[in-house]
């Protein structure tokens, strides 16, 4: 199941089954059917699915926050329980919840001890890191003061506290605005950059699209596809939109999909290379204007909500 | 050094924490208010004085350590703060012992405060330093030890509000299992005889640990009592913090 490569496996998952007990009389609900991929080290990896698939149940097993029924899972061809790959990870949960009582000081001191003594923070490294998510001012506040975007911030400094080469981030872009978007996009793509390793969960497909590697996409605990992005989007042009004034609408009947229609201006979705070419000519000849040209190549999001759908 | 920080972490929440201040006080009251039994009460005011400020000691020590207790590792599963500290590299043991000596140290302080608040008062009154009292204080703390593994047991595995009532369930049957000695003495040998005898070896004889009687009225006491009330506190503690362990070890936090 797992692709075969030559680059180095920092994670590798085969055959992972996890199921939960529920109810009174307590009856197993499979969550995890079977999953098997590997992340290669320095890329960004995107892990994708609706709601309840299963992502953040994978996380949690690599984490050894809960226990699979069966499978493997090895972080840097070890074992992933064992400390020695545990000091190479870095994670950020979704939806972060940390200990209010502590300052944002206090609360990466705290962390930082949790590590042996050559991969502890210190003093500059804690300044560094505050810098890096924008919270120095921040700094000697206590946490319970702090806003959804600043605990996703201070919790992506927490995530990155032992310098790890491996970090595991769960939707981190959910509570940022679009400013703290784009610094954390950039901050992900500087860690590839010094040659870490990103794993991605996330519903914001534009995001992963932008800067992730390669994706594996899990639809009900079953992955259902799994490659580089060039691999699994093909850049062939599904339609063109077009945004025209100038133009009778019944010379334009049966040439495009009229999309939406606001006084003189139109906006039509053409399926046909031929019959976009008639369009051009049409407004040369009647003198229109053209406002946009758009080719709409097939998105993450199509391969997506087809594979969705396909379930 | 990870143990220590999770304990400091522990520690330092609980001293942040609104209930511990509010039990201190209480604790405090009472023992300025053993002044004022003491003068409504025939006999030695001095023994009511110790008396009730060693009870008092014991009794709101019990409170912190099960209110605090329950609801530490709870807490930090309910509010998914563990996901961040388990993921780093640390043995859940180490999560958990942790966590303990956390609320110990938290105990050490704060008793240590109304033990000085307690000696002080027994000093106004008799102008004399008893090293004996201190005795009585260190058996407390043994027993409080004791009920703050129990506390974190049940914390492991229950909601705050269950885990107190357990705990406090221990602590009451703690206090009252000797009555069983007595029972078994009266009964036959037989089936109830068995049973009785059965339950007093499992069940925890917390007034193992109370010296308070014999101290407060002079009494003279085998050092041997105090080695094996110690060695009973050290093993029972260790066996219900194994115990502990034994459940969080293959927990899920979901």
């Amino acid at each position: 199941m797992v692709e075969e490569t030559t680059s180095l496996e920092v994670l590798r998952v085969e055959n992972l089954y996890k199921s939960y007990k529920s109810g009174f009389i307590p009856r197993r609900f499979p969550v995890l059917k079977g999953i098997s991929f590997s992340v290669h080290q320095g890329e960004i990896f995107g892990y994708l699915g609706p709601n309840g698939a299963g992502k953040t149940t994978t996380l949690k097993c690599i984490l050894g926050l809960i226990f699979p029924d069966s499978g493997e899972i090895k972080l840097f061809g070890q074992p992933h329980l064992f400390l020695k790959a545990k000091e190479k990870v870095g994670y950020l949960p979704e939806n972060p919840y940390f200990y209010e009582y502590l300052t944002a000081r206090e609360f990466l001191n705290f962390y930082a001890q949790l590590f042996p003594r050559e991969r502890m923070a210190d003093k500059n490294k804690i300044n560094e890191l505050l810098h890096l998510v924008g919270l120095e001012k921040a700094a000697d506040l206590q946490l319970r003061k702090f806003s959804k975007g600043m605990l996703q911030r201070i919790g992506l400094a927490q995530a990155l506290i032992n310098d790890p080469e491996l970090v595991f981030l769960d939707e981190p872009l959910g509570g940022l605005d679009p400013i703290g978007r784009k610094e954390l996009r950039d901050i992900i793509v500087n860690l590839k950059e010094k040659g870490k390793t990103v794993f991605l969960c996330s519903h914001i497909l534009q995001d992963i699209e932008m800067i992730c590697d390669r994706v594996a996409i899990i639809v009900g605990g079953r992955l259902v596809a799994q490659g580089a992005l060039t691999d699994l989007i093909s850049e062939k042009v599904l339609f063109t939109e077009i945004t025209l004034s100038g133009l009778p609408r019944e010379t334009l009947e049966g040439l495009g999909e009229f999309v939406s229609v606001r006084g003189d201006r139109a906006l039509i979705k053409v399926f046909d290379e031929n019959k976009l070419s008639q369009i051009l000519n049409l407004v040369r000849e009647k003198k229109g204007k053209i406002y946009s040209l758009v080719p709409r190549t097939e998105t993450l999001e199509d391969i997506f909500v087809d594979m969705v759908k396909q379930r | 050094m990870k143990i220590k920080a999770i304990a400091l972490n522990t520690f330092k929440e609980a001293i942040r924490d609104r209930i511990l201040y509010l039990l201190f006080f209480f604790a405090a009251a009472a023992i300025i208010f053993s002044r004022i039994l003491a003068l409504l009460t025939v006999g030695d005011r001095i023994k009511i004085i110790k008396d009730v400020g060693l009870a008092s000691l014991s009794l709101f020590g019990a409170l912190m350590a099960i209110l605090i207790g329950t609801g530490l590792v709870y807490k930090e599963i309910d509010k998914k703060t563990i996901y961040t500290v388990i993921s780093k590299p640390i043995h859940r043991w180490q999560f958990l012992l942790g966590k303990f000596l956390g609320l110990m140290l938290t105990l050490v302080v704060m008793i240590g405060l109304m033990s000085l608040i307690f000696l002080a008062v027994v000093f106004v009154h008799t102008f004399k330093f008893e090293p004996r009292l201190l005795i009585a204080i260190a058996f407390i703390f043994i027993e409080l030890f004791l009920i703050t593994a129990v506390a974190i047991l049940f914390s492991c595995f229950s909601t705050p509000i269950l885990s107190s009532i357990f705990s406090l369930a221990f602590y009451l049957i703690g206090h009252t299992s000797w009555g069983l000695e007595t029972l078994i003495r009266k009964l036959k040998s037989g089936v109830w005889r068995s049973l009785a005898q059965f339950l007093y070896t499992f069940l925890p004889d917390l007034e193992n640990f109370n010296f308070r009687t014999e101290i407060v009225h002079g009494l003279t006491i085998q050092p041997k009592f105090y080695f094996y009330s110690a060695l009973y506190g050290f093993f029972y503690t260790l066996f219900i913090l194994v115990l502990a362990n034994i459940i969080f070890r293959k927990r899920d936090f979901v």
